[in-house]
């Protein structure tokens, strides 16, 4: 279980109170406005922003002071989610050590998750060599292998078309399904939202509403909401 | 941010500009210390002053009226080796002075190309001593530096303007009030201040082609004082003027330039649709070619002066070169253990004070430098017997600037785009240094190597207050050749400290860029 309690996060001049808890094994859309704090929100779970006031727990322990590298949480981000100069079965090792000293079962890891999301036999490849899918796959992998207890999407595959989206989306759903990862994941599109989160964070004004389902959410939208929604 | 999680600790960087600042400074303080105030400045003094700055202030004033036509004519022609000779344009600043000086006077001297063509005709020879010779050989190297600055600011004009232009029929004088006037006054007081504070602090030009009660420079005085009458209290006093002039002509350059940048950027020439007449033209193509000339002509004197003597070259040239060789290489790699710490901690905190270190190279000349680390060895050690390390060291010391100058962009650039990922996969320190930032770094890292390899072979400063008879670097031994009129063996042994710097700026230029992605 995630807890947020009375966590106030501060990002430059913009302030951002969160105070809620998201059950194990969720997957929850966070959603609202641009520049709301959708992303703060992620940030700070994640720890590259520290809270100022307030803990972040998870199952009940409090994580509020670890770093980012340590806390349980794998995070994929708008972009630059692959180091462009290590090949495809670096990007993914690093995952399992982050110096990259990898024994032989670990390469085996490796290889087990590239088949896994569908790049068997692209391990030598580097990220410019594959297409915008390939390298959201390949970034999918790495998240496998590091085994997280917690899954935090920023949008990456805000650049993909709608159909390879929404493939996307459908394999990220398995995989939390098979590690029973919990999902966090910030959308723009309402369909993405109710395609795979049962529960949605609502952001707008400095607040993150605690979850409620999906489509009540969408369905019966708030003020801020709906104005958004248009 | 002081919140955000960082990838790398800022502490090696901000510990090593420490350092740095405490170095520089520190010899600055010593200098100051030792300085003689009693009898003031005399006559000798105010006369190298006022030389210093008359000759920097006409090298800036003619190398940016000639860089104005050639940058003009090279921003609106496009012709088979333009991007060549905008690369070349580059060249003088890894060029050692000694070997363009050998060459200026092989083209210009009194046994000169130009001499001699006049001989043909019955006029007397050109004489290069003195001070048209410090100012010729002062613009042959800042030639260069201005027409690229101006170039890029030609560039920089929308393209849209010039649309505009062509739609109004915009043509010959109209266009220069209209858009090239307003864009000069913005770029050319700054390009006017960084070339005088270039010249204000060059050495080698002015001992080798200046010198006498009418012809030196304060740089050149701090030598002499500290060489034939081992005054050092008079050294001092000198390099106290000279940290003066240093400091007012840097604030200058740094108030009212934006400085000079080593990227690209020159690829396209600006599609124009005016000066498309005859006159036009040819006026262009001859600013080309003239300027074109100017920079080959002595270069292709120090090869055919050079060639015919390597059979037999003098035994001396031979362990001066290893010597540079060894120098070069070892200021290499001082240079690199100290500027990438320091740029990793530019980029993470945007620390002021790193980059403010970073900078002081630029406030001391080298000869400054060299007068106070002589005072501040010399109870300890035999200065002459450390000449070759302290060359090393100072070399690093003015490279620095350059160096960070070049790294700091990119370092900012990949900790901004990639930290947060590094931090997430919890490889900070080592390993987010060993697996991204050096090997994304590698094609500026090279760069830098290169510049700092070259500069620090083909320097003539520093080396000439340390150095005994027994030691020599390269370009000391040149000079030493040259002192010794043995003409023919000097452009010899130029030409081989030519090929080495090339050579050297050039394999380590593309090993960096080798394999590199972007």
């Amino acid at each position: 279980m995630l807890k947020l309690e009375d966590c106030v996060v501060q990002n430059g001049a913009f302030t951002l109170s969160a105070d809620f808890t998201v059950e194990q094994g969720a997957r929850v859309a966070v959603i609202g406005p641009s520049g709301a704090g959708k992303s703060t929100l992620l940030e700070a779970i994640a720890g590259f922003l520290q809270v100022t006031q307030g803990r972040i727990l998870w199952s009940g322990q409090d994580i509020t002071a670890q770093p980012p590298g340590q806390r349980p949480v794998a995070m994929l981000f708008q972009e630059d989610n692959l180091f462009a100069h290590l090949t495809v079965a670096q990007n993914v090792g690093l995952g399992l050590r982050p110096d990259l000293k990898l024994t032989v079962s670990d390469k085996e890891t490796v290889e087990q998750a590239l088949d896994r999301v569908g790049l068997g036999g692209l391990e030598a490849r580097k990220p410019g060599d594959l297409s915008g899918g390939q390298r959201s796959r390949a970034a999918l992998a790495r998240v496998l292998v590091q085994r997280r207890d917690l899954l935090l999407l920023d949008e990456p595959f805000a650049a993909l078309g709608p159909a390879l989206r929404a493939e996307m989306l459908d394999l990220v759903r398995d995989l939390a399904q098979e590690t029973g990862a919990t999902l966090l994941m910030v959308s723009h599109q309402p369909e993405d939202a109710r395609r795979i989160a049962g529960q949605a964070i609502f952001v707008a004004e400095g607040k993150a509403h605690a979850p409620q389902p999906t489509d009540r959410l969408l369905d019966d939208p708030p003020e801020a909401l709906r104005a958004y929604l248009g | 941010m002081a919140d955000r999680a960082q990838p790398l600790s800022p502490v090696p960087g901000i510990a090593f500009a420490t350092v740095v600042a405490v170095a520089i400074l520190g010899t600055l303080l010593a200098v100051a210390l030792s300085a003689e105030t009693g009898r003031g400045l005399g006559p000798p003094e105010w006369a190298a002053i006022r030389f210093t700055l008359l000759q920097a202030a006409l090298s800036a004033a003619l190398s940016v009226a000639l860089a104005v036509p050639v940058a003009r004519a090279l921003s609106r022609r496009r012709f088979a080796g333009r991007r060549v000779l905008i690369a070349l344009l580059g060249a003088p600043f890894i060029l050692p002075v000694i070997v363009a000086v050998l060459g200026l006077i092989e083209v210009f001297g009194r046994a000169g190309w130009i001499s001699t063509a006049l001989g043909w005709i019955g006029l007397p020879p050109v004489q290069i001593y003195g001070l048209h010779g410090v100012v010729l050989a002062h613009v042959f190297f800042n030639l260069p530096l201005a027409t690229r600055l101006i170039l890029q600011a030609w560039q920089e004009v929308p393209a849209e303007r010039f649309r505009l232009a062509a739609q109004l029929n915009v043509d010959g004088w109209a266009m220069i009030r209209l858009i090239e006037w307003p864009m000069l006054r913005r770029i050319v007081p700054g390009v006017l201040a960084v070339i005088f504070a270039i010249c204000l602090t060059s050495f080698a030009v002015a001992l080798t082609l200046g010198g006498g009660p009418r012809a030196t420079t304060v740089e050149l005085a701090i030598y002499q004082a500290f060489r034939f009458d081992f005054d050092l209290g008079r050294a001092a006093l000198l390099s106290v003027v000279q940290i003066g002039l240093t400091l007012a002509a840097a604030g200058l350059a740094l108030w009212l330039g934006r400085g000079g940048d080593f990227g690209g950027g020159f690829d396209r020439a600006v599609r124009r649709w005016d000066g498309a007449r005859w006159s036009a033209r040819s006026l262009d193509v001859a600013w080309i070619a003239l300027a074109a000339l100017f920079l080959l002509l002595p270069l292709a004197a120090i090869v055919i002066a050079g060639l015919p003597g390597l059979a037999d070259l003098p035994a001396s040239v031979l362990p001066a070169a290893v010597t540079s060789i060894l120098v070069a290489a070892a200021s290499t790699v001082l240079v690199l253990l100290v500027a990438l710490p320091m740029a990793a901690s530019v980029a993470l905190r945007g620390a002021r004070g790193v980059e403010l270190a970073g900078l002081l190279g630029l406030a001391a000349s080298p000869l400054v430098i060299g007068t106070g680390l002589f005072i501040v060895i010399r109870p300890f050690a035999n200065p002459l017997a450390l000449a070759l390390p302290v060359t090393a060291l100072v070399n690093a010391l003015m490279v620095l600037p350059f160096a960070l100058r070049i790294l700091v962009p990119r370092a900012r650039d990949i900790v901004a785009r990639q930290g947060r990922l590094a931090i997430s996969l919890n490889m900070q320190g080592w390993p987010f240094t060993r697996l991204v930032l050096l090997p994304r770094m590698r094609a500026q890292i090279g760069f830098t190597a290169g510049l700092a390899a070259a500069l620090s072979m083909g320097d003539l400063g520093v080396i000439t207050l340390f150095a005994s008879p027994d030691v020599a670097t390269l370009p000391l031994q040149v000079y030493r050749l040259m002192g010794a009129y043995r003409m023919e063996a000097a452009a010899s042994a130029a030409l081989i400290l030519l090929c080495l710097s090339f050579a050297a700026f050039w394999i380590l230029d593309k090993g960096g860029r080798a394999h590199a992605e972007a």
